[in-house]
Parts: C-alpha cells; sequence; structure tokens
C-alpha cells in the first residue's frame, strides 16, 4: 500500500493500491530511461547536421527558381532554430525559476 | 417560418429547455442530437446573408447574419459543442447540461448576430450562462473564483454596451462590423470589453482564475466558447488595428513563465489559452486577408486540441481526484488511452508536422515574417517552443509519467474517451489534410503551403532542441519540482492589494472620524461649561435678583447722576 493517506477521497473512483504482482514496466527500468534520453541527444545532433545540409538543398533550389525563402538574415544562421529553441527553454525554465522566488506563495494564500 | 429562418444557435438554447424533462437513454440521444442537428441546420440550410430583423424603436436588429467568418466560428462551436457533450454525457447534473447548452448556443448566437444590441444581448447570456459551470464544483473556492468570474464578465457587457451607445450617438449605425481600428472613446470602450474577454495582459487573470475551479466536464465547455468568442468580435470589429500586434505578443511570451511553474495542470492549460489567444491576437492586428485566415484556422485548430488536452486532464482529475502535478506520475500505466489522447493533443498544441497547430499557427508566423516585424516574429517563436515545454511536455510528462505516484485507477469511462478520440483524430485529420479547413475560411483562395521541406525541417529543429534542453534540466535536476503552491499574478492586485488599499482607507477614514468627534465632543463639553458657568445654578448670570434690589440700583445710579450734574 503505498497511497498517500491525505489524498482526497471525495473523487468517484477509490485508487486501488499497486499490485505487487504488477509485471515492470519498459520504463521502469533506469537504463532504459537512459537510453531514451541518449536517443533524443542523436535524434536532435543528426536533426542539426543532416536538416541544415537539407535546408541548404533547399535553399539553394528555390535560388535557381528565383525564389527568396528567409524574410530574415538571421534565419539561414547555421542551427537558428535549434539553438533557439534550446537556449530559449533553458533560458525560460531558469527565468522562470527565479520568478518563483519572487512569486511562489503557500496553496492557500488567498484564503479560499 | 421555415428552417432555414431559424437563427444558429436557438437549437440549443431551445434544446437545452427539454434536457430537465428527459431521462435515461433518450436525454442521452437528445444531448448529442441537439448540437448535431445544429452542426447540419447550420453547414445545409442557413443561407448567407442577412435574416430576422426586428425592430426596436427606431433602430433595426439584425438577429441573423451569416458569411463566411462566422461561419469558421459557427461550426467550429457546434462541433466542439457536441464533442463536449459527449464528453460529459455521463453527468447526472441537469443545472450543468442546462447552463452548458445554454452556453453554447449564446455563444453561437453571438456569432451570427448582425447588430451591436443583438450581440451585447448574446455576450451578457454566455456570461450568466457559463458561471453555472464554475459554480456546480461546489468549493467554497469554486464559488468565489465563480462570483470573480461573473463580475469580470458582466463587466465586460457592461463596457461593451457604454461603447455601442457611444458609436450609435455618432454614427447611428448599429451594424456589428469593423469599426476601422481604436481612434474614439466608443471604439476604445468596445475593444476593451472584447479584450476582457480575449484575455489581455492585465485582463487575463479571470481565465487561469475560474477555468481550474470549474467542474471536470464544465472546463471543457468553457475552454471554447468565451475567449473564442472574443477573438471572433476582435476579427469583426478590429482587423488591421495595429495595437494588436504588442498585446497578442505579449500575451504569447508572458503566461509561459507561469505555466512553467504552475502546479495545477488545468491551470497550466489556461496559460496556455492565453499564449495560444496571442498568436490569434496578432493575426488580426496584422489585418492582412491571409492572416486573418491564419487567426480563423488557429482559432478552428486551437478549440479542438485545447478542448482535447483539457478533456484528458479532467479524465485525470475525474479518475484520481486531483490535477495537480506534484501528486501525479506514472498514469500512463493504467489510463493509456488517455494519455495517448493527452499527447496527440500537446503535439498538436506545439504544431508538430502532421498535427492541426502546424497548419494553422504557421499561417500566422508567415504574415508576421512578410511583414517584416522581426522582435514580434522572435517572440512568437520563443512562445512556439514555451509552448511546447509546458504544454506539450511538462503536461503529459507530469500527469503520465515522471516518477510513479503509485496511484492505480481506472481508465477514463467510454463517453470521455470517445469524446477525445473524436477529437484527436480531427487534430491529426486536419494536419495531414489541411484542405477542408482551408476552404472553410474566410479569405479564399487560400494557397497556403504548410509542408515544405525547410517548414518542417526547421520547426522540428525548434521543438525538438527545446525537448532536449527540457530534458538536459531534468536529467540534471536543474528543472524546477513541481510544488503545491499559489503563485502572484496581476490578480494579486485585485484580491490582495486591492482590498489591502481598501481596508488601509477604512482604518484611516475610521480614526480621522473618531479624531474629529473626539475634537467635537471635546469643544461640546468646553463650550457647554463655559455656558454653564455663567447659567448653571452657580452662574452669575443665572442668579435671580429681587425687585427691589433693581430699585435700590436704579435710584443710586440716578443719585450719582444727579450728584455728578451738580457738580
Amino acid at each position: 500500500m503505498t497511497v498517500d493517506p491525505t489524498r482526497p477521497t471525495d473523487h468517484n473512483d477509490p485508487i486501488a493500491p499497486i499490485d505487487l504482482s504488477e509485471h515492470p514496466r519498459w520504463l521502469d527500468a533506469f537504463e532504459n530511461v537512459r537510453k531514451v534520453y541518449r536517443s533524443l541527444w542523436a535524434v536532435c545532433l543528426l536533426l542539426l547536421v543532416g536538416g541544415e545540409g537539407l535546408l541548404r538543398w533547399a535553399h539553394h533550389r528555390s535560388q535557381q527558381a528565383g525564389d527568396t525563402h528567409h524574410a530574415f538574415a538571421f534565419e539561414s544562421w547555421p542551427g537558428f532554430y535549434a539553438l533557439f529553441g534550446f537556449i530559449g527553454s533553458v533560458g525560460l525554465v531558469l527565468a522562470a525559476k527565479e520568478l518563483r522566488k519572487l512569486l511562489m506563495r503557500a496553496e492557500d494564500y488567498y484564503g479560499d | 417560418m421555415g428552417i432555414e429562418q431559424l437563427p444558429p444557435g436557438w437549437l440549443l438554447i431551445l434544446g437545452a429547455l427539454l434536457i430537465p424533462l428527459l431521462r435515461g437513454r433518450m436525454k442521452a440521444i437528445w444531448l448529442l442530437a441537439v448540437p448535431a442537428a445544429g452542426l447540419v441546420h447550420l453547414v445545409f440550410f442557413v443561407p448567407d446573408g442577412s435574416g430576422m430583423v426586428a425592430s426596436m424603436f427606431e433602430y433595426d436588429l439584425v438577429l441573423v447574419r451569416v458569411d463566411s467568418l462566422a461561419r469558421v466560428w459557427g461550426t467550429i462551436f457546434h462541433i466542439a459543442a457536441f464533442i463536449a457533450a459527449l464528453y460529459a454525457l455521463h453527468l447526472k447534473d441537469d443545472v450543468q447540461q442546462v447552463a452548458a447548452f445554454l452556453y453554447a448556443g449564446a455563444a453561437i448566437g453571438a456569432v451570427f448576430a448582425g447588430d451591436w444590441i443583438t450581440l451585447f444581448v448574446y455576450w451578457e447570456l454566455t456570461a450568466i450562462t457559463s458561471v453555472w459551470l464554475v459554480w456546480a464544483s461546489g468549493t467554497e473556492r469554486a464559488i468565489r473564483a465563480g462570483v470573480r468570474y461573473l463580475i469580470v464578465q458582466v463587466g465586460s457587457g457592461v463596457l461593451l454596451l457604454a461603447g455601442v451607445i457611444l458609436h450609435v450617438r455618432q454614427t447611428g449605425s448599429l451594424e456589428f462590423t469593423n469599426l476601422g481600428g481604436v481612434n474614439d472613446a466608443a471604439s476604445l470602450l468596445i475593444f476593451v470589453a472584447m479584450g476582457i474577454k480575449a484575455a489581455f495582459p492585465f485582463l487575463h487573470n479571470w481565465l487561469g482564475d475560474a477555468y481550474p475551479e470549474a467542474t471536470v466536464t464544465g472546463t471543457v465547455w468553457l475552454s471554447t466558447f468565451t475567449t473564442k468568442l472574443a477573438i471572433y468580435g476582435l476579427a469583426r470589429a478590429f482587423p488591421g488595428e495595429a495595437l494588436l500586434i504588442p498585446i497578442g505578443a505579449a500575451m504569447t511570451a508572458f503566461p509561459i513563465f507561469f505555466a512553467v511553474i504552475e502546479n495545477d495542470l488545468r491551470r497550466v492549460l489556461a496559460y496556455s489559452t492565453n499564449n495560444q489567444l496571442g498568436f490569434m491576437v496578432v493575426g488580426i492586428g496584422i489585418g492582412t486577408a491571409a492572416s486573418i485566415n491564419g487567426t480563423a484556422a488557429h482559432a478552428f485548430a486551437d478549440i479542438l486540441f485545447k478542448s482535447l488536452l483539457f478533456m484528458s486532464m479532467g479524465a485525470v482529475l475525474f479518475r484520481t481526484g486531483t490535477c495537480k502535478a506534484s501528486e501525479l506520475g506514472g498514469l500512463y500505466k493504467s489510463m493509456p488511452w488517455t494519455c495517448a489522447f493527452c499527447i496527440i493533443g500537446a503535439a498538436s498544441i506545439s504544431a508538430f508536422p502532421l498535427t492541426s497547430g502546424f497548419v494553422s499557427k504557421s499561417i500566422i508566423l508567415t504574415e508576421v515574417s512578410n511583414a517584416h516585424f522581426a522582435v514580434v516574429w522572435l517572440l512568437l517563436l520563443f512562445a512556439s517552443a514555451g509552448v511546447f515545454h509546458h504544454s506539450g511536455i511538462k503536461i503529459p510528462y507530469f500527469a503520465f509519467f515522471a516518477h510513479d505516484s503509485g496511484i492505480r485507477v481506472k481508465e477514463a469511462p467510454l463517453n470521455m474517451l470517445i469524446a477525445m478520440g473524436i477529437a484527436a483524430a480531427m487534430c491529426i485529420g486536419i494536419g495531414v489534410f489541411p484542405g477542408p479547413l482551408y476552404a472553410l475560411l474566410p479569405n479564399q483562395p487560400e494557397t497556403y503551403v504548410p509542408y515544405t521541406l525547410p517548414h518542417v525541417v526547421t520547426q522540428l529543429q525548434l521543438l525538438l532542441w527545446a525537448a532536449l534542453a527540457f530534458s538536459v534540466l531534468n536529467w540534471y535536476r536543474i528543472y524546477p519540482p513541481e510544488l503545491r503552491s499559489t503563485n502572484l499574478d496581476f490578480d494579486w492586485v485585485y484580491r490582495r492589494a486591492g482590498p489591502a488599499v481598501v481596508s488601509a482607507c477604512g482604518r484611516l477614514i475610521t480614526s480621522v472620524q473618531h479624531a474629529a468627534v473626539t475634537v467635537a465632543q471635546d469643544g461640546l463639553v468646553w463650550a457647554i461649561e463655559r455656558v454653564h458657568r455663567h447659567h448653571g445654578p452657580q452662574g452669575l448670570l443665572a442668579r435671580t435678583s429681587p425687585t427691589g434690589s433693581l430699585a435700590l440700583w436704579v435710584a443710586i445710579l440716578l443719585g450719582a447722576v444727579l450728584v455728578l450734574y451738580f457738580t
């Protein structure tokens, strides 16, 4: 029984305790989580390098067709989207973490 | 009166009245048939143009005006009502069922309103019907949040009416149409009224306040109508208003910071609603035919994936009794279908290729890029990565994966699963075959091509590297843990600072009054004492002298005068 006794019980369905005979799932093993994590790194690196090649090829082809694709110069920087996504997200989380110091209050702060 | 003259929305409003009379299977059939019939009615029977003109005093009210812009919203509102009705089919609460149908009917009616007065009536009707979905939770918290919600919503209607009265006095026209920008008091009032419902920055708190307090099914209804009605109003009345571009850009960016640290997953979704509305608002602000199309397409797509996300979190709340990230985790084991549908909704809001967000949001971004608004474009790109972060990853991750919370529940009820399944199928259907959605858009022909090699590659780069950022931060335990907490937002101003200022003013007034009373009392006592001294029983002026002494004094005075006169 690992059910939290403080959990509200006014919901419709009683929470069953974990069945100890329940067979373990693939994701329960830490080495499999690590596999997922490392695969994500691999996919991202591949996408960065391979994607860059594809983009240059597409850009070259559209230029030949007389079409200028990029509206902004920085869009054509190598890896712009990938790095923007990564740095933007890290910045977002770190900023939000700092924001917590300023904004976080007890759950019943407003008294209801 | 032929069926083609029945105003859209009235089927739901009239249908709502029958709900309490029906029981069992008949009721279930009725709840599904009414929105479905409404959709069939709109698509196949209602002609374009104006109908149902009623005279009020010297003004003509146009109860129905059907055009391509209204059809987009009317169509998706009916679809969303059908899905929400299916999701809520198990509910044994007539108040909620009736309120939800009236609410949906009012929102659809508002979309097809041809004049400002009709719009106002429906506008207020959406407020007073939807609040019951918040109150139905029955908790103290929900009742208070509902009252705040109602005050804000009705307040928006009052501002709308004030603006409309000024507008009609100036122009003599009641037609609900393009106001040509915010250029006088009338248009400003209408702009703010719509801005409240569209959750502009500083006017947005009602959304994050009320939606997470509503019932499991109520939030699904709420997430569709009110805010998207406001987007429709803005697209109708203020296309090309440049103010909307910075407002919308701010709306996309700031809620994501709050969403990252918010623990209540339905409140996270409320913040992401705010963020998605921002994209639509920017599209209206740019005001080109293509960007208005982008807004319409994104409103359509958003209603589906936002309903889907709220439904999946509602199912979690329904089964486990909580929606707090700090309590959940590992639910993929016991709610695999809900988990899968949630991931589809999360991918759609994040605009992954082959989902609806990919084919709708990018129209707006392309128009921003064509207009060369570099800063706005970068903000929207940042917000796109951010929404993936908090809605795309955080919602499914903390509810269904993360650490196993030990919660084992049954999978969501069948009606909920089917409702989520329909929404998920539409999210992917639109993403794979955007043609029918594009054909529905107001400005034809819509020639946008979402699937180009650079678009797919750059979008995947942006999203997967954002996912990598989340994973790295989580791997090294830098990611902020989910904590039971309240995060202050702008509503602190009226929930804490406002009451504090008012009570401080109250204390000041009391003490000033007290001092004034004390001074006045002291003065009065002093004055009474003075009077008392002279006129009181011992007072000089109060002595009673006999008449004889007066005669004596007169004689003495006369004697003195006589003596003085002769000396």
